[in-house]
C-alpha cells in the first residue's frame, strides 16, 4: 500500500466526517439521536472528530422508552458529560400520559412503535431541522434504499418513491418549512466495520456488550432479559446464562446471545463466525411482518 | 483492505438481482435467517431452489410489481476487499437512478443476456458509464447456460461490444461469460465453460486496481465549515474543515483562496483532530492558514502553482432528473460540493441521444432522463475542473428553488 492510500476504515471515517460537516453547515438546528447502542456511540465518536478541537455543534437527544438497560443510561450520561455535549432527554412515558396513548400488551410489550410519537414531538418542540441517526444500510432491506440525507414530510414520513437523487458526494439538505431531514452518516458501514472501528479506536462500550451473567427467559429460541417490563406466566422458565448483547435497544425487544466473549477481540471473533444477521438474532419486533421496517419508516420511524 | 464501489446495470430480465444475490450467497455473505426468509418468500417451491433475486428486492411495492424502483446499496466483503454495490434498476424511466448509482462507482458491471446480445439498453447503460467516466467496465455475459455455453455466442457479443466500447472510448473493458442462476464463473471457475481461461467475476472485482483511479496530482480542497472553538485555550484557533477532493497538501504549501484570489500559506494540517504533515484525497481534514482571511463555506483552497478553472459561464452536460421539465431561462441553485449559488440555464445546444450518442435538436423543454449540452451562467464565478480531469471537482447538481428537489446532474465540460 502506498502512503497515499487509505484503508477501508479510514475511508469510511473520512466519508462520515464529511457528512457531519455538511450537516453542521447546512442546518440551523440539527440534533444527534443517541440511543446508547454501539452504532450511536460510534456516531458520537465520529462527530467529535469532525469538529475537533471544537465541541460538537449540536445536542444529543435521547428518546427514553423507559425500558432501557441501566448500563446504557449510565453510559449515556457519562459520555455526554465527558465530551461536554448538551443532552436532551424526552420520555415515551410522558407522551403516553399526555396523549393518552394505548400501550402495547402482550408478553414483551414493546414501546418501539410509540417512541415515534415522542420523537416527532421532540422535533417539534426544539424545531430540529435535521436529526442524525446511526442507521446502517446493511441492517435491513428498507434501509438499503434510503439516502444519506433523507427528507421527511411534516408527519416524519419517508416516501421511498420520491427520494432525491444523491450524486457524487453532494448532499442537498434544502427543505421547505415543516419538513425535516434524517441524516445517516454511517450508512455505508456494516456491523463488522463498526466493531473493527471500535477496536481500532479503542472506544469504550457499555458493559452489556460483553459476556455477563443475566436472568433470561427462553422465548421461541431467543433469550430475553427478565425485567419488570416483561409479563411472566407459569410456563416461563427463568434461567441464568452467560450472555452478551449484539445490539442494544429496549429490554423487551432486544434479545441476548449466549456468549463467553468478554473482550472486543473475542466479540469480533464471534461476530465474524456468526451465521445469523444482527437483526435476525436480536430484534424481536422485526419478525412480525416482512415489511415491518418499510411500514415503520413510512410513518416517521428512524 | 480497501473499498471498491461498483454498479450493476442491465435490462429488466438480464438477471441483475440474481447476479447480486449470487455474489452475496457464494461469497458467504448471506446469513441463516436471511436465507430462511428467502425460502419463505420463494415462489418456486416445487423445484426447491431459492430465488436469489429476492435478496435484493427491498420494498413491498417492488415485490408486488416484480421491479426495482430505486437504487439500493448492498455490502459484502472478502478478505481482500470491502464492496459497496449500487443496485440500479434497468428500465427506461429510471435512468436517473442509474446515474445516481454510477456517480460514485469505480467499476460497472454491464449485464448482457447471452440470448439477446448487445441491445439498446446495453448501449444506453454503457453511454451513461462513459459520460460519468466510470474507470472500469466488466461485461458479464449472462445466461450462458441457456445457450449451451456456446463459445460462438460469447465471441459474437465480445465483438459487438468491442465496437460499442471503441465508439464510447471505454478503456478498461473485461468480458466474463457467466450464469448467475447456476453460479458459473461468479465466485468459482465454471466447469461448464472450459474454453474460457480468464478469471471469474469475483476475482476481477477483488483485483481491479482502484488506487490508480484517485487523482493525487492536482490539489483541490473546498471549505465545508469553519471550526472556531473560541475557548480560552483555543482563543485564536481557526480551522477550515473540508474534504481533500484530489491531490496532496503539505504544511508550508503556498496556497490561493478562490474565487477571491488571495494568497497565503498552510500553517497546520489536521485529520480528525490529529496534527499531520500532509493530507491527501479522500481525507476529511482541517487546514489552518497563515493570516486571517475572510473565507467562507464553498471557497476553494488550491496550490498557487496549480489552479483550477474559474468562470461564471460554463458549458455543461445536464442529465435531467425531475418530472418537471427544464425550461431554458429558468433559475436554479447550483451546488458544487459545498458551494451553493444561483444559476440560470441559458442556451441548450443539443440533446444527446443516449441510445446512439447522436446530437439532436431540442424542441421546447427538456424532459426527465434527457441529457443535453447547455451553457449555464452563475451568479458568481465557479471554481471547477473538467469532469473528465477531476470527477469530484467537475460535477454539481441543480436544485429547484421552489421544491428543493435535486433536478439535474451537472458535468462540467
Amino acid at each position: 500500500m502506498s502512503k497515499y492510500q487509505l484503508n477501508y476504515l479510514a475511508q469510511l471515517e473520512a466519508e462520515s466526517i464529511h457528512i457531519f460537516r455538511e450537516i453542521a453547515a447546512q442546518f440551523e438546528q440539527p440534533a444527534l439521536l443517541f440511543s446508547g447502542g454501539k452504532d450511536s456511540i460510534t456516531l458520537v465518536h465520529l462527530a467529535v472528530k469532525a469538529f475537533a478541537p471544537g465541541k460538537i455543534p449540536f445536542p444529543l437527544v435521547h428518546i427514553d422508552t423507559g425500558h432501557n438497560f441501566q448500563e446504557a443510561l449510565d453510559y449515556r450520561d457519562a459520555m455526554a458529560k465527558n465530551i461536554g455535549a448538551n443532552l436532551i432527554i424526552r420520555k415515551v412515558e410522558d407522551t403516553i400520559k399526555a396523549k393518552k396513548l394505548t400501550e402495547p400488551k402482550g408478553k414483551f410489550p414493546s414501546r418501539n412503535w410509540l417512541q415515534t410519537y415522542t420523537l416527532l414531538d421532540t422535533i417539534e418542540e426544539f424545531k430540529f431541522d435535521a436529526c442524525i441517526g446511526g442507521a446502517r444500510r446493511d441492517e435491513e432491506k428498507a434501509r438499503a434504499k434510503e439516502r444519506i440525507f433523507s427528507v421527511r414530510d411534516d408527519f416524519g414520513q419517508w416516501n421511498p418513491k420520491l427520494q432525491r437523487p444523491e450524486l457524487w458526494n453532494i448532499y442537498n439538505g434544502r427543505i421547505n418549512k415543516g419538513e425535516n431531514v434524517r441524516v445517516f452518516p454511517i450508512s455505508n458501514w456494516t456491523e463488522l466495520d463498526i466493531w473493527n472501528y471500535i477496536q481500532q479506536e479503542n472506544i469504550q462500550l457499555p458493559s452489556i456488550y460483553f459476556a455477563h451473567e443475566r436472568e433470561v427467559i427462553l422465548h421461541e429460541g431467543q433469550l430475553v432479559a427478565n425485567s419488570p417490563y416483561v409479563s411472566l406466566d407459569e410456563s416461563d422458565l427463568v434461567i441464568k446464562k452467560q450472555v452478551r448483547y449484539r445490539t442494544v435497544g429496549d429490554m423487551t425487544c432486544t434479545a441476548a446471545v449466549e456468549s463467553t466473549a468478554s473482550s472486543l477481540v473475542e466479540v469480533i471473533q464471534e461476530i465474524t463466525a456468526a451465521k445469523i444477521s444482527e437483526r435476525g438474532e436480536t430484534r424481536i419486533d422485526d419478525k412480525v411482518t416482512e415489511a415491518a421496517m418499510e411500514d415503520r419508516k413510512k410513518n416517521g420511524y428512524f | 483492505m480497501d473499498i471498491l464501489r461498483f454498479i450493476t446495470a442491465g435490462s429488466v430480465d438480464d438477471g441483475k438481482s440474481t447476479l447480486i444475490g449470487r455474489l452475496l450467497y457464494d461469497s458467504k455473505n448471506i446469513l441463516i435467517d436471511q436465507l430462511e426468509q428467502l425460502e419463505k418468500q420463494t415462489k418456486n417451491k416445487e423445484t426447491g431452489t431459492i430465488d436469489l433475486a429476492l435478496l435484493t428486492d427491498g420494498l413491498r411495492a417492488e415485490r408486488e410489481q416484480g421491479i426495482t424502483i430505486d437504487v439500493a446499496y448492498r455490502y459484502f466483503s472478502t478478505p481482500k476487499r470491502k464492496f459497496i454495490i449500487a443496485d440500479a434498476p434497468g428500465h427506461v424511466q429510471y435512468t436517473r437512478n442509474m446515474i445516481t448509482g454510477a456517480s460514485n462507482a469505480g467499476l460497472i458491471i454491464v449485464l448482457v443476456d447471452a440470448r439477446q446480445g448487445v441491445v439498446e439498453q446495453t448501449r444506453r447503460h454503457s453511454i451513461i458509464a462513459s459520460l460519468l467516466k466510470i474507470p472500469h467496465v466488466i461485461v458479464a455475459i449472462n445466461k450462458m447456460d441457456l445457450v449451451e455455453y456456446d463459445q460462438e455466442v460469447y465471441n459474437k457479443i465480445v465483438l459487438d461490444y468491442t465496437e460499442v466500447a471503441k465508439q464510447l472510448g471505454l478503456a478498461n473493458v473485461t468480458y466474463v461469460p457467466i450464469s448467475a442462476l447456476l453460479g458459473d464463473n461468479i465466485v468459482d471457475a465454471s466447469t461448464n465453460i472450459k474454453w474460457y481461461d480468464g478469471k471469474c467475476l469475483l476475482n476481477y472485482l477483488e483485483e481491479v486496481p482502484v488506487d490508480s483511479d484517485a487523482n493525487l496530482t492536482d490539489p483541490r480542497f473546498q471549505v465545508q465549515c469553519i471550526i472556531r472553538p473560541q475557548t480560552e485555550l483555543l482563543h485564536d484557533y481557526r480551522g477550515y474543515a473540508g474534504k481533500v477532493i484530489s491531490g496532496i497538501y503539505k504544511t508550508g504549501d503556498k496556497v490561493t483562496i478562490l474565487p477571491v484570489g488571495i494568497e497565503t500559506t498552510i500553517t497546520k494540517l489536521e485529520v480528525a483532530g490529529r496534527a499531520v504533515e500532509e493530507i491527501f484525497a479522500p481525507q476529511s481534514a482541517t487546514i489552518s492558514l497563515d493570516n486571517d482571511i475572510d473565507i467562507s463555506r464553498g471557497d476553494s483552497i488550491v496550490l498557487s502553482n496549480n489552479l483550477p478553472k474559474i468562470n461564471n459561464e460554463i458549458e455543461v452536460l445536464l442529465c435531467w432528473m425531475d418530472e418537471k421539465n427544464l425550461i431554458p431561462g429558468n433559475k436554479y441553485y447550483i451546488q458544487q460540493n459545498s458551494r451553493l449559488i444561483r444559476a440560470v440555464v441559458k442556451d441548450i445546444a443539443y440533446k444527446l441521444d443516449v441510445n446512439s450518442l447522436q446530437h439532436q435538436p431540442v424542441e421546447g423543454h427538456v424532459k426527465l432522463n434527457e441529457v443535453v449540452k447547455a451553457t449555464i451562467k452563475t451568479a458568481s464565478p465557479l471554481v471547477y475542473d473538467q469532469y473528465s480531469t477531476i470527477r469530484a471537482n467537475g460535477s454539481a447538481i441543480l436544485i429547484d428553488e421552489t421544491s428543493n428537489s435535486t433536478v439535474a446532474a451537472v458535468l462540467f465540460q
